[in-house]
């Protein structure tokens, strides 16, 4: 079992808590928080992958992650402060118009 | 290298578990950044240390900031709420989450990687300037897909924020026209609010001033401080000063006590002269002989 693997292992393992926190919170940023965490650690695993092949694609493809990450929180949070505005609330199961 | 991986691990696994437990956002937001900033150190034990500054300044620096700036607007205290609204779904939501990071990590333990080729090769002529090549030579579409994204969430980010105003913005001369109004119709004052009592000893908002008759101004506390009983009244002023004569005493006794007449703010202003007297008669012994 080479370094790389333990990397590749802590990846996995920080995967699963933001999937779980995902799954169980009900506050939208901490929602948020756990979705960037889970996108931390695809990049942890690219970046290691990138040294087991000696190529740096995996640490640009981590980069370009990273670039996305950012758009993504602006946008996101800016969805979560206009909701916050009308409902005052920050709780994903309040936000329940477009059920029905 | 397995020093520092295993001492990072055992730093970003409880933080991590962390994120997940804890009940206010703020504390998750902190505990993120310990994340980010252990990744940021493990990238640089797998040679990469460009994403080691982006991840730093990128993730800690910016995307975290962003985060705190929102709890700190939507409420420190928000907490989560523990109403299920679909019966069972924590339950079912840790044991799929234990279930896939179980499978993830036995799937890791069991494949073999083969030797590590390492980045010395690539990183030969200088990390950045491999990933500069790379950029702009195989990835320049994505790259220039990268430009638009960032465009977009910008706009985005701009009309999710913008509040349209729903009433006109009030000029100038339209606050005057209605604290005019106001007078007219209620009697409230056209100028200001009285500005605090000053006296000798105290020139706190707390203390209101005294109006010509020697009571309290009530307006010119504010009603906060009025509401929490915190507003010192004019007679404890008033024994302020009975306090304040009978400590100074002998010199006291000595001043004329003319210059302490007056109402309550005289007094006190009466008190500052009693002991700018005394200083006075320890310096000049003579005038005062």
């Amino acid at each position: 079992m080479s370094d790389v693997n333990a990397y590749i292992g802590l990846s996995a393992v920080l995967f699963t808590i933001g999937t779980i926190g995902v799954l169980t919170r009900r506050n939208a940023i901490v929602v948020f928080m756990c979705v960037e965490l889970m996108l931390n650690a695809c990049n942890l695993a690219l970046v290691a992958f990138a040294r087991q092949h000696g190529t740096l694609d995996g640490q640009v493809a981590a980069f370009f992650v990273m670039v996305v990450a950012a758009a993504e929180v602006v946008v996101g949070l800016a969805i979560i402060m206009t909701i916050f505005r009308t409902r005052r609330s920050a709780s994903v199961d309040d936000a329940s118009l477009l059920k029905y | 290298m397995t020093v520092t991986f295993w001492l990072l691990a055992a730093i970003i696994v409880p933080a991590a578990l962390g994120v997940l437990f804890v009940r206010k956002a703020v504390h998750g937001a902190l505990l993120l950044a310990v994340v980010m900033i252990s990744l940021a150190v493990l990238y640089l034990t797998l040679e990469a240390p460009f994403l080691f500054a982006v991840q730093i300044i990128v993730y800690t620096g910016a995307i975290l900031m962003l985060f705190l700036f929102v709890v700190m607007l939507v409420g420190v205290d928000a907490s989560d709420s523990v109403v299920e609204t679909i019966r069972g779904q924590r339950w079912l939501a840790w044991g799929a989450g234990v279930v896939m990071g179980a499978l993830l990590l036995v799937a890791v333990a069991q494949i073999s990687l083969g030797t590590v080729r390492g980045l010395e090769e690539a990183n030969a002529g200088g990390n950045i300037e491999g990933l500069a090549d790379l950029l702009f030579s195989r990835y320049v579409l994505a790259f220039e897909v990268t430009a638009a994204l960032l465009i977009t969430a910008a706009m985005g980010a701009m009309v999710l924020a913008h509040r349209e105003r729903l009433t006109p913005k009030p000029t100038q001369a339209s606050t005057a026209a209605r604290r005019v109004r106001d007078y007219a119709e209620s009697g409230k004052p056209l100028g200001p609010l009285p500005s605090p009592g000053v006296y000798a000893r105290h020139n706190a908002v707390d203390t209101p001033a005294l109006l010509p008759d020697g009571t309290p101004a009530e307006e010119s506390v504010a009603r906060v401080l009025a509401a929490r009983g915190t507003v010192r009244s004019a007679p404890a002023l008033a024994d302020d000063i009975e306090e304040l004569r009978r400590t100074l005493g002998d010199v006291g006794s000595r001043t004329d006590p003319d210059a302490q007449g007056g109402g309550v703010a005289g007094g006190s202003g009466g008190a500052g002269d009693t002991s700018a007297g005394s200083g006075h008669n320890t310096e000049n012994p003579e005038e005062d002989a």
